[in-house]
C-alpha cells in the first residue's frame, strides 16, 4: 500500500460523500417538484431560477432554527439518534461500483472505495445498524408519538430486512459471489439479473421503500397519526438530519437496485463504441447515475400515488407475502441452477 | 409508562395490565379542528377513547336569541363552514315556515342548486381528507381545485366564499348573474371527467380499500339508536334523507337516487358520499335546465329588503328598509322546526318566537354533535390508525360540534 492509492481512495472517498449529499440535498428539491408536477401545482420557484437554491434555503433555516431539546429527554441519545442515522446511511455507500476502472498516468484506479468479498453482507449489516438511529431518537425524545413511531420503525425494518436478505440470496446463488463489483462485472450488455431474477428484485425493491420509509411504507412518521413519528420533538438541524438521512438511504438504495439489477454502470454496447477506456468509464458512471435518478424518481412518483399501510397489514404483508415468495424464491433459483448443472 | 389515571382500574377483566395514555388533540393534524380525544392504548390497540369536547364553544343559540332575524344567518355559516351555505339556506326557511311565506318556484329551484352545490363541496373536502389521512396527497390537490371553483360560484351570487352568509330570508338579494352561469356550465362540463379521475386514483385502490372496507363499522340499530342522520346512516343501510322524506325547497321536482351502503363501515361512507357528488350533478343540471322564470325573491316586503332604486326614492320603502336593517320588525308568535338535509346529516332548526323581533328560543340539531357520541364505540377494538381513518370519514367538523 502505498502513498498514492491512499491519495486515490481518500480522493473517492471526498467526491462520493460529496455526491450523495448533494443529491440528497436536491432530491429534497426534487421531490417537491416531482410533487407540484404530479399535483398541478408549481413547487419551489422563488430562491433562485426555478427555485433551485431551495435545497440550500432549507439547510440555511435549519441551522438557524431554534434548537430545543424537551427538558425529560435524554440529552445524550437525543443528540446521538440523528448522528447515528446519518453516519449509517452515509456508509453504506463504501462498497457500490461506482464505474469502471480509470486508467490515469499508468495506475489504474477503480471507481470504487473498496469492493469488499462480503460487500453484501456489509451492506445488509450497515442498513441494519441504521434503525439505531430513529429507535433511539424516538425513544429518548420521551414522547408517546416518538415512542409509537419508533416502535413501528423497528419492528417494520426487522420484518423487511428478513426479506430483503433472502431475496438476495437467490441472486448470491446465480452470480456466485457476494462482491458488488464483481456482481456488476458479470452483467456485462445486457445480461442484466434483474431478467434472470425478476422475483427478487420485485422483492427487494418493495423491501427498499420500507427500509428507507418511503410511502407505501412511511408509517413512522406518518403525519396523520402521529404528527412527525420519531422526530415529533427535533427541530433545527437535527430534524435535518433525519430527513436528510431518508434522501441519502433512498439515494444509496436506488444505487444498489441499480447495480444490482440494472448492470450498474455497465449498458449494452458499451465495448463497440470504439472510444477509449477512460471515456467509457466516465460514460459509464453517468450511466449509472441515469439509473439511480430513474429509481429515485420512481420513489417520489410512488409516494405521490399510493396511501399507506396500517401497522398490522404492512406486518402482514412483510412476513406472509414478501418472506415465503423470497423464500419460494430460493427454491426455485436452486431447482433451476441444479437442472441446468444437470 | 405510567398507568391512565382517568380510566382507573379495568375492573371488567380484573387484570392489572398497564396501559398507555395518548392524547390524540386537541391540536393534532388529523383532528381537523379542535376537539381532543384521551385513548387508552394497549400497543397499537385502542381499548377505550374518551372524547372531549367544548374547545370552541361559542353559544350560538344564545347568541342568536339577542338578535334580529337576519342577523342570526352569519352564525349558521360557522357551524358546518365546508357547506356553510346548507345552514344559511336552512334557516332562512325555518323563518320563512314560521312567517308562512310562500316562495317562488324560481328561488326554491335557486337555493337546490346552491345547496347541492355546497353538498358537493363538502364531500370533496370529506372524501379527499380521508385520502389525505391515508396518505394519498394528490387527489386532495386535484379535488380542492374544483372546490375553489365552486367557491368562486359562491363569491358571484353573496361575494363571500366560506362563511357566505347567502341569500336572505325571502330570497336572494340578486339573480343569479351572467359570470355565475358560465361558471356553473363550465363547472357541469369539466367537473365530473375530473371527479371520476380522483374516483379512479383512490377507490379501488387496494392499499385504501384495505385501509378503509371493515374500519369504524356501525350497524343499522346502533345508528338509529344514536340519531344518526345523512351519509353516515345511509352508509349502514338506512334509506332516510330528508330531501325525499320531507321534501322541502322543491325537491320533489327532481329525480335522484339516495346511495346506501350495507356494512357502514368507513368504505360505505366513502362511497355514498362519492355517489352522492354525483347524484347532486344530476340535481344541479336538472334544476339548471328547468329554471323557472320569475323573481329570484318572495312577495314580503316587511322581511325583504326594497330595492335600492325606491329606497333612495320613496319615503315608504326608505321606512322599510330602516326597519328590517334595524331588525325593528316583529315576527308572528310560533313554534317551528325545520330541517334540510345537510352534507353531513339532517340539519334541524328549532325555533320558538314569542312574536318579537328576536328568537324566543332557538336550538339548532347539529349532526356531528350526535356523530361524536358514537365515536368512541366505533374504534374500540381497532388501531390507531383506523381512528384516524373513522374520524375522517364521520366529517366530524369542529365548529358544528360544540353545543
Amino acid at each position: 500500500m502505498d502513498f498514492l492509492y491512499l491519495i486515490d481512495k481518500s480522493v473517492i472517498v471526498v467526491v462520493i460523500f460529496l455526491i450523495s449529499l448533494l443529491i440528497a440535498m436536491y432530491s429534497t428539491y426534487a421531490e417537491r417538484k416531482v410533487a407540484a408536477f404530479m399535483q398541478d401545482r408549481v413547487g419551489p420557484n422563488r430562491a433562485g431560477p426555478f427555485g433551485i437554491l431551495q435545497p440550500l434555503a432549507d439547510g440555511g433555516k435549519f441551522f438557524f432554527k431554534e434548537e430545543i431539546i424537551p427538558s425529560a429527554a435524554n440529552k445524550f441519545l437525543f443528540i446521538l439518534g440523528p448522528g447515528l442515522a446519518m453516519f449509517t446511511s452515509l456508509m453504506t455507500s463504501v462498497v457500490i461500483p461506482w464505474g469502471g476502472t480509470l486508467n490515469i498516468a499508468g495506475r489504474d484506479i477503480p471507481l470504487q472505495v473498496a469492493d469488499l468479498n462480503i460487500g453484501v453482507l456489509y451492506v445488509f449489516g450497515v442498513v441494519s445498524l441504521g434503525v439505531y438511529g430513529i429507535m433511539i431518537g424516538g425513544w429518548a425524545s420521551n414522547n408517546k408519538y416518538g415512542l409509537l413511531g419508533a416502535i413501528r420503525a423497528s419492528s417494520q425494518m426487522i420484518s423487511y430486512e428478513l426479506g430483503m436478505g433472502l431475496s438476495l440470496i437467490s441472486l448470491v446463488m446465480v452470480s456466485g459471489t457476494l462482491s458488488l463489483g464483481e456482481i456488476v462485472e458479470q452483467q456485462q450488455g445486457f445480461n442484466w439479473y434483474v431478467f434472470k431474477q425478476p422475483l427478487a428484485f420485485f422483492i427487494f425493491m418493495v423491501c427498499a421503500f420500507a427500509e428507507c420509509n418511503r410511502t407505501p411504507f412511511d408509517l413512522p412518521e406518518c403525519e396523520a397519526e402521529l404528527v412527525g413519528g420519531y422526530h415529533t420533538e427535533y427541530s433545527s438541524m437535527k430534524l435535518g438530519f433525519y430527513m436528510f438521512a431518508e434522501y441519502v438511504n433512498m439515494f444509496v438504495s436506488s444505487a444498489f437496485m441499480a447495480s444490482l439489477f440494472f448492470g450498474g454502470y455497465q449498458f449494452p454496447f458499451i465495448d463497440s463504441l470504439g472510444l477509449s477506456q477512460n471515456v467509457t468509464v466516465l460514460l459509464g458512471t453517468l450511466i449509472f447515475f441515469l439509473k439511480i435518478f430513474a429509481f429515485i424518481f420512481f420513489f417520489m412518483w410512488v409516494r405521490w400515488t399510493l396511501p399507506r399501510f396500517r401497522y398490522d397489514q404492512l406486518m402482514r404483508l412483510g412476513w406472509q407475502v414478501m418472506l415465503p415468495l423470497a423464500l419460494l424464491n430460493i427454491f426455485l433459483t436452486g431447482g433451476v441452477l441444479l437442472w441446468i448443472d444437470n | 409508562m405510567k398507568e391512565a389515571t382517568i380510566f382507573g382500574e379495568d375492573q371488567a377483566t380484573g387484570n392489572d395490565k398497564v396501559y398507555n395514555t395518548l392524547n390524540l388533540g386537541p391540536t393534532h393534524p388529523s383532528t381537523h379542528g379542535i376537539f381532543q380525544n384521551v385513548l387508552k392504548l394497549d400497543g397499537e390497540i385502542i381499548v377505550d377513547a374518551e372524547p372531549t369536547i367544548g374547545y370552541i364553544h361559542r353559544a350560538f343559540e344564545k347568541i342568536a336569541e339577542k338578535r334580529p332575524y337576519y342577523q342570526v344567518t352569519p352564525l349558521t355559516d360557522r357551524m358546518n363552514y365546508c357547506s356553510a351555505p346548507i345552514n344559511n339556506i336552512g334557516w332562512h326557511m325555518t323563518v320563512e315556515k314560521l312567517l308562512q311565506v310562500e316562495m317562488p318556484k324560481k328561488v326554491d329551484y335557486m337555493r337546490v342548486i346552491i345547496m347541492e352545490l355546497a353538498r358537493i363541496a363538502d364531500h370533496l373536502v370529506c372524501n379527499t381528507v380521508l385520502g389525505v389521512d391515508s396518505g394519498a396527497l394528490t387527489g386532495f390537490t386535484y379535488m380542492f381545485q374544483e372546490r375553489e371553483r365552486i367557491y368562486d360560484m359562491y363569491e358571484e351570487v353573496c361575494g363571500a366564499r366560506l362563511t357566505t352568509n347567502i341569500g336572505r330570508i325571502g330570497g336572494f338579494e340578486r339573480d343569479f348573474n351572467k359570470d355565475f352561469r358560465k361558471k356553473l356550465e363550465t363547472f357541469l362540463k369539466e367537473f365530473p371527467a375530473r371527479f371520476e379521475e380522483f374516483d379512479r386514483l383512490l377507490t379501488r385502490n387496494r392499499i385504501f380499500m384495505d385501509r378503509v372496507i371493515g374500519v369504524g363499522k356501525i350497524s343499522a340499530e346502533r345508528a338509529l339508536e344514536y340519531s344518526f342522520a345523512g351519509p353516515n346512516l345511509r352508509a349502514a343501510g338506512v334509506d332516510y334523507d330528508v330531501r325525499v322524506m320531507t321534501p322541502y325547497s322543491s325537491y320533489q321536482d327532481f329525480d335522484f337516487v339516495i346511495p346506501v351502503g350495507t356494512d357502514g363501515d368507513t368504505f360505505d361512507r366513502y362511497m355514498v358520499r362519492q355517489n352522492e357528488i354525483r347524484e347532486s350533478l344530476k340535481i344541479i343540471k336538472a334544476a339548471y335546465e328547468g329554471m323557472p322564470e320569475g323573481n329570484h325573491y318572495a312577495d314580503c316586503p316587511e322581511f325583504y329588503l326594497p330595492k335600492k332604486q325606491e329606497v333612495y326614492t320613496t319615503i315608504e320603502a326608505l321606512i322599510w328598509h330602516f326597519k328590517i336593517i334595524m331588525g325593528e320588525v316583529d315576527l308572528p308568535k310560533g313554534e317551528v322546526y325545520h330541517s334540510v338535509e345537510g352534507a353531513n346529516g339532517e340539519l334541524g332548526f328549532y325555533l320558538i318566537s314569542d312574536g318579537g323581533r328576536q328568537p324566543y328560543r332557538l336550538h339548532f340539531r347539529r349532526p356531528c354533535f350526535i356523530y361524536y357520541q358514537a365515536y368512541p364505540e366505533l374504534i374500540r377494538g381497532q388501531m390507531l390508525s383506523d381512528a384516524i381513518m373513522t374520524m375522517s370519514s364521520m366529517n366530524v367538523i369542529a365548529g358544528e360540534l360544540d353545543a
